[in-house]
This record gives structure tokens, sequence and C-alpha cells, in this order.
């Protein structure tokens, strides 16, 4: 089903989506004309495909359960914020924290993320074909990012138990954040996620494995300065 | 919140659609900035006649037209709503001399060989339409609306500033050390109308490009001179520059094509550009200045 965000307005689309007549199979919409309307596509909780063919603004596909959304374009702040489950697919580049708090589900940006990528990830994979700005995975707490170009300034500061991979360089680490082995288990990890990402030609064994040095889990006057 | 615009035409093939492509980028700012707008324009830039943006507030026009014409000769007014475009070979200095000792009700927003600027209280829909942007035709042009944080909604809060000739600036942000800073540039000569942080950082401009400082090199200095947060865009009589701060948590957005360069707070206010689904489509880096012009 084609939706036409010049014909009907982006409420009565969202409402739409997010109120699935379960009982009619219509499950595939492509969504055209954006034009960089906020919000689009979310608070969905079903399985559904959706097609964005154009640029979207804030908060596309947030609070996502379940549903598969691509967006042909680029996408402003938070795409896939706090998202559950599902695949969100952004073909162009992303703005500041995407993907931020999530919990579940797999956001791919084909472009590069700005700042604060991941910020507060509690679950979610990010993989990103580009690379990411600044802060990106600050305070990451779950969930694993996985970056093919470079990592801006302050990556993964204070960071609990997210697992970053970059293949390029990374300009400087954030506090408690640290180089560490990678094992195995990380490589099989990084073929699945690049596999489901359809990103071919990115060898699973030269990314870098990035994570916290727990140094400042708990309160310790020694590093008062780090918090 | 607030929204910043911009326009700078790389070939003249849009130079008649300025005006309308602007206010269809103001208009679509609205839900950041809701409490007044304005523009500066960049327009047949003349050798030796100046123009001054002057806003009459409640005078009569009539009235006003009559007096100003007996301290200055030869001038030339044109009313557009409550601002009105003077044209004079008179140097600056002088005209500013003239307005500030006999109108006081009479604010100069700003002057130079090329730009006009309008701004006012009110809606962006409704300040676009009082001030006929869609009638203007230009270069490069540089919009705002605002949503008040740190002083009043008046005239003089609204954006753009500009404190120097054919100069202006556009502010998304707040600075935390305008007050010092404003004593610091005061001390050197310049001329404050406002208690706006941003009327600082447009004063800070305008001080370093008038001791033969670039543009670039000047918003450069400013990463270091300026403390808080801010997407800016200064306009020059032929530049046109954009900074973030290097936290970057105001947005921008660029679209450049092969006939004009764009940049919004958000995407939507430039979607309905020409060409705009086949541009160059980026965010500016941090910290980084990006120019066009000189």
């Amino acid at each position: 089903m084609k939706l036409d965000l010049k014909k009907k307005k982006l409420r009565e689309i969202n409402n739409t989506l997010q109120n699935l007549d379960i009982k009619k199979n219509e499950r595939e919409f492509t969504i055209i004309n954006p034009e960089g309307s906020h919000a689009l596509c979310a608070g969905l909780n079903q399985e559904m495909k959706i097609l964005i063919k154009g640029h979207v603004g804030y908060y596309c596909a947030g609070m996502n359960q379940k549903a598969h959304v691509t967006i042909d374009g680029n996408v402003g702040t938070g795409v896939a914020e706090n998202m559950m489950s599902g695949i969100v697919h952004v073909k162009g580049n992303a703005s500041q924290s995407a993907g931020a708090t999530a919990h579940g589900g797999l956001l791919i940006i084909d472009g590069d993320a700005s700042s604060r990528c991941g910020i507060s990830m509690k679950g979610i994979d990010i993989v990103v074909k580009g690379s990411v700005g600044h802060m990106s995975a600050f305070m990451a707490q779950a969930g694993t990012m996985i970056v093919c170009g470079d990592a801006g300034e302050a990556l993964g500061d204070s960071l609990y138990e997210t697992d970053i991979f970059v293949k390029g360089s990374v300009k400087s680490l954030g506090s408690d954040c640290i180089e560490k082995k990678i094992e195995k288990k990380h490589i099989d990890k990084i073929s699945i996620l690049l596999k489901k990402s359809e990103i071919k030609n990115v060898r699973p064994e030269s990314f870098k494995r990035y994570g916290s040095a727990r140094k400042l889990y708990n309160f310790n006057i020694d590093n008062v300065s780090s918090y | 919140m607030c929204g910043i615009v911009g326009i700078y035409l790389k070939t003249k093939k849009f130079e008649k659609n300025l005006g309308k492509m602007l206010s269809v980028m103001l208009n679509n700012m609205e839900s950041r900035g809701p409490d007044s707008a304005g523009f500066a324009i960049y327009k047949n830039e003349s050798k030796k006649i100046y123009k001054f943006s002057l806003c009459i507030n409640d005078l009569n026009f009539i009235n006003f037209k009559k007096e100003i014409s007996k301290k200055i000769k030869k001038a030339k007014l044109n009313q557009i709503s409550d601002h009105v475009i003077l044209k004079t070979q008179l140097q600056p200095k002088k005209v500013i001399e003239i307005i500030n000792s006999n109108f006081p009700k009479v604010s100069i927003v700003g002057y130079g060989r090329s730009i006009e600027i309008f701004k006012q209280v009110g809606k962006p829909k409704d300040v676009v339409k009082k001030f006929k942007l869609d009638s203007f035709s230009g270069t490069h042009g540089i919009g705002h609306t605002r949503m008040a944080t740190e002083s009043a909604i008046t005239t003089d809060g609204s954006h753009p500033y500009s404190t120097g000739e054919d100069e202006c600036l556009v502010h998304n942000g707040s600075l935390s050390n305008h007050n010092n800073l404003r004593r610091e540039l005061t001390k050197k000569g310049t001329i404050f109308n406002s208690e706006n942080d941003t009327e600082v950082a447009a004063g800070y401009v305008s001080h370093n490009l008038s001791n033969n400082k670039s543009l670039k090199d000047t918003l450069t200095s400013g990463l270091k001179d300026l403390d808080g947060f801010y997407t800016f865009i200064a306009g020059t009589r032929k530049g046109f520059a954009v900074v973030r701060d290097e936290i970057a948590c105001k947005p921008a957005v660029i679209a450049e094509t092969k006939n004009y360069v764009a940049i919004a707070s958000e995407f939507q206010a430039m979607a309905h550009l020409p060409d705009v689904n086949n541009a160059k489509i980026f965010e500016p880096e941090p910290g980084i200045v990006y120019s066009w012009g000189k």
C-alpha cells in the first residue's frame, strides 16, 4: 500500500500503521514525500515492512517493535530511539543520537552516523557502514556496536557492557573505555551482524574491540576526575 | 530552540527567487521559533549608496520622511510595513548620528551597500508576509525564527543581528560568557543595542572583521572565545559561513547543489527547495567552519 504524506497527515499515517488490522493481510507499505517529517513510523508494534522514500526528520521509527523499516534517504536526530525489536535500515546518513537508549532490534546505517550514536544503548545491535561522530556509545549498557569506518572523540565514555567493534581509526577513547582482546566468539558475532546487514567485503577479523575497563562501576575517590 | 536558515547562491539562476526560497524555509521553521522572525537579504550592491534598514515602530511614515529629508538631503525612502529602507550617499557614521540624535523612536536594524534587514515579533509566516519576503531577489540571505529564552520578545531581541557594515549573524543556542565579552568589546568601541547574547557574537565577528580577519578565521577563533551552545550562520557582502560549537547539540543540515548552498536547523525547512533531492546533503561537523564566497 502506498501512503503519501502530501495527501495524508503524518498523524493519520502513523495511526494507520500503529493500529494495523491484523485480520487483513496488508503488511507492506511504501511511504512517499516524507519531506523531513518528525516521528514518522514511531511506536509501531507489529510485524510489517515499510519503505520510506526520501529524507525524514527526528525520531523516525522510535520505540519500534517487530517492524522492519527501511529509509531510502537521510534521517534526523534519534532514529530508532528506544527500539525494542525489529529492524531499522537507513540507506543514507543518520544525525545524532541514532539508536539512543534502545533495548533490542537491529539498526543498520549505510552512511555515517553523527555524534552520540548509540548513547545509553541497552541491548540494541547497531551496524554503521560509515563512521560515527564524537561521544558514540556514551554510557552504553548492553548490545553491540559495529563501525566499519572511523569513530570520533571519546568513544564509549563511561560505558558498561556494550561491545564496540571499530574497523578504522578511533580519534580518542572516553573515560573507562579500553581496547580489549578480540576472541573467536567476537569475530563470530561480527560475522553474523555483518551478514544480517548485508555488508560484504569486510573481514570480521579486521575489527578492533573496545569495552569497559570497569573501573567506574563503583565510586572510588581516586577516580573522581573521571566521573 | 530557534530555527535558522540561509541560502547562498553560487550561480545567478535563482537570484529572482531568493525571497521565495527563504520564505518557505522560514515558514517551515515556525515549530522551532514562533515568537519572532527576521531575515537579511543581500541585493543590488552599490558602490556609492548606503542602505539603512530602519524600524520606525509606530512613527507616521509621511512625517518621518518629511523630517529626515530635512536632515539628509536627497535621501530615498521605501516603506515596507514598519520598516524603512533609506538610501543615501552620506557616510554611515553621519547618518547614524543624525538618526540617533533626532529620532529616538527609530532603531537602526542594519546598514551597508548590499544588506537589507527586516525583523519583527510574531509568527514567521506573518512576519514573512508583512515584509513581502516573497518579492525579494538577491544573491544570499539569512533568516531566523526565535523561541525566546534569555531575553524579552521584542524587535531588538529578534535576529538577525547586524553590528557592522553589510554584516549579519543568526544563532541557535545560548552563550554563557556574553556579559564578559560584551564588556571587553564595549571597551574596544563596539556599540550594543540590547542585552541579547547573540548580539555579542555578532559584535565579536564585526570587531574581528574590522581588523582585517577573514570570516572563516574570525569564526575559527570564535570557537575558543565564544563559550556556549551554538550553530551560527554569518553573512558578509560577498560571503556566507556556518559553524557549530564542538559539542554540537544544536542541529544543522547543509544541502549543496551546483546552483546554491542551503542551510537549516532541520531538513524539513529545505524539503521544498528546487532540485534538493539531488543535492549533496550533510551535517556540518562540530568545530569546523564552512564558508562560501569571501
